[in-house]
């Protein structure tokens, strides 16, 4: 009996052998940690060095000037938030109500799968390519940029993001609550409206603010759609300034003014990001089910 | 609600009871299942069922986990429909009405036969909200009739006292019993003819199911009541009535005092007394 007692050689052995294998796994997943918060960190770092040595108030009050001289970036702001709430607003209800689709009717029909298979081709399509194709389609009819352009290639990146989150978080409501209203009587769209949107609302509000923060960073698709203004303009049928295309067109630049107004502009757009993460992550945490 | 007054055209429960019973009883049936074969895409889950649920009683479904029991409580509300691949032949007589026929207004029916599932699913909204998502449905009550209407179901669920001073707090912070008696209450307030019972107590502690079977003990003077149950002391405390059914089929129904007393089937004896299942 004493022989149980006390573990063997043998045993021990494994057992350091497995403590080892177990601590060596976790320093490698550590290190792997330390590496990617090290380059977001450095890249963050680097931005707000820069970005905010070059905010003042006149970012927010004048326009993007010449070279040489001074300005802001107000005309861009304005441009970017137009154009951003606008794909907003189209992909918003599209995406929602496709998932709607997608969890509550369609489920495994052809028409469903084949959706979520397009779906998921259009959430991985490189942003430039959804731009092209707007460009293809619609500026080269109108003859011109526009800041709708812009809003439709933004609003094509968007709806997918929209109908995965809606839909996958409908999928997470508890059948017996979907079961549960419709034992009562109540229609299915009754159902989906009171109960399981209601149920997933968290989710939904979430997906839909990730696709904002996505959708306003989006360079490419804006260079082939809304291009660019110098000028103060709200127009949204022609050319509108955005801060992406701005960034993009300052950075490259050799005046050394237009770059500090580009790290300005990153500046503004990576907080934004991060506010809205934050906020979704946050006050629209999805409300546990049970 | 536009259903026709029960039409009996079928026979009792006693002359079709595969037991002879020893006192049948007359009984009017509320549903009378004929020939109920049901299917999970190809596999075939209930066949031959014949089985009356007498008005103003508790039926209880027993039997082994896979029997059917389930099944043949979710065809009674046509609750399988919302599943394709899910179906059902043979005959379902509410109030005389075929339940089956493709043409039945589902939410119509359903508004008359009442559902309670075997996890609590309060809705994600206030107690209050919860009683009066169902009622809304098919009625258009008052501010004050509406009031009303909540108090008299969480009375008769018994839990008004428990939650008056809180209903406009979410039904989901309730605990699980209160949370399973809501859902009574709100089965209830809608005021169906039948209610289906789907293992009500099993997720419950036993204070909480003792109360939940006072509460069916109180509803069946007014309510046709349908409930599956795993636990047979359950059944036999609850029920006025039990089947046992086994793989699909129902072996035997009658008075559960004979049925746990007297079984006439050596199969539901030894089910019964704990012998096999």
């Amino acid at each position: 009996m004493t022989t149980d007692a006390a573990p063997s050689n043998a045993l021990r052995r494994r057992y350091r052998r497995r403590l080892f294998v177990s601590r060596f796994n976790l320093l490698m997943a550590l290190c792997t940690m330390a590496l990617g918060m090290l380059l977001l960190c450095w890249i963050l770092a680097t931005l707000f060095m820069h970005g905010v040595a070059a905010l003042s108030p006149a970012l927010f009050t004048q326009m993007t000037p010449p070279p040489g001289s001074a300005g802001g970036l107000r005309n861009a702001i304005v441009g970017s938030v137009l154009i951003v709430a606008t794909a907003t607003l189209v992909s918003t209800p599209i995406g929602v109500l496709a998932g709607v689709y997608l969890a509550e009717y369609g489920r495994n029909g052809w028409l469903a799968e084949t959706t979520r298979f397009v779906n998921d081709m259009l959430l991985s399509a490189p942003s430039i390519i959804l731009g092209l194709f707007v460009y293809t389609v619609y500026v080269l009819h109108a003859g011109h940029f526009s800041g709708w352009a812009g809003a439709m290639a933004l609003a094509l990146i968007a709806i997918p993001v929209v109908v995965r989150t809606t839909e996958n978080t409908l999928r997470l409501v508890p059948g017996n609550l979907r079961e549960a209203a419709v034992a009562l009587g109540a229609p299915m769209w009754k159902v989906i409206v009171k109960v399981t949107l209601r149920a997933a609302r968290g989710g939904v509000v979430t997906g839909v603010l990730l696709a904002v923060a996505r959708v306003s960073g989006e360079t490419a698709p804006l260079l082939f759609t809304a291009l660019n203004n110098q000028f103060w303009s709200t127009d949204m049928n022609a050319p509108i300034a955005n801060l992406p295309v701005v960034i993009f067109q300052f950075a490259m630049s050799p005046f050394e003014d237009w770059r500090t107004l580009a790290w300005a502009g990153a500046l503004l757009i990576t907080v934004a990001v991060l506010a809205l993460n934050i906020l979704a992550r946050t006050v629209f945490r999805a409300v546990p089910l049970r | 609600m536009g259903m026709p007054m029960p039409l009996i055209d079928v026979p009792t429960a006693a002359s079709r009871t595969p037991a002879p019973d020893a006192a049948p009883r007359s009984v009017i049936p509320k549903i009378a299942i004929r020939n109920l074969d049901f299917f999970y895409g190809g596999f075939q889950a209930l066949s031959h069922v014949d089985l009356d649920v007498a008005a103003r009683e508790v039926t209880a479904f027993i039997g082994p986990s896979g029997c059917g029991k389930s099944t043949l409580l979710r065809a009674l509300n046509r609750m399988y429909s919302l599943y394709p691949g899910q179906r059902a032949a043979g005959e379902i007589r509410f109030n005389g009405m075929n339940i089956l026929d493709p043409s039945i207004d589902l939410n119509l029916l359903r508004a008359k036969v009442g559902m309670v599932f075997q996890k609590p699913t309060p809705f994600p909204m206030s107690i209050y909200e919860n009683i009066a998502f169902g009622v809304r449905l098919y009625e258009r009550l008052s501010a004050r009739a509406m009031d009303e209407r909540v108090e008299w179901a969480l009375t008769k669920a018994a839990m008004w006292n428990e939650v008056k001073d809180k209903l406009q707090q979410s039904g989901m912070a309730l605990s699980g019993g209160q949370q399973q008696r809501l859902c009574i209450a709100r089965a209830v307030a809608v005021r169906p003819e039948v209610l289906l019972l789907d293992e009500p107590t099993s997720a419950l502690d036993p204070i909480s199911t003792a109360r939940i079977e006072e509460l069916i003990s109180e509803l069946k003077a007014e309510y046709t009541i349908a409930i599956v149950t795993h636990n047979m002391q359950q059944a036999a405390r609850v029920s006025d009535r039990t089947a046992y059914m086994y793989l699909g089929e129902l072996i035997e129904f009658g008075d559960t005092d004979r049925i746990f007393l007297k079984p006439a089937r050596k199969e539901t004896e030894d089910y019964i007394t704990g012998r096999f299942g």
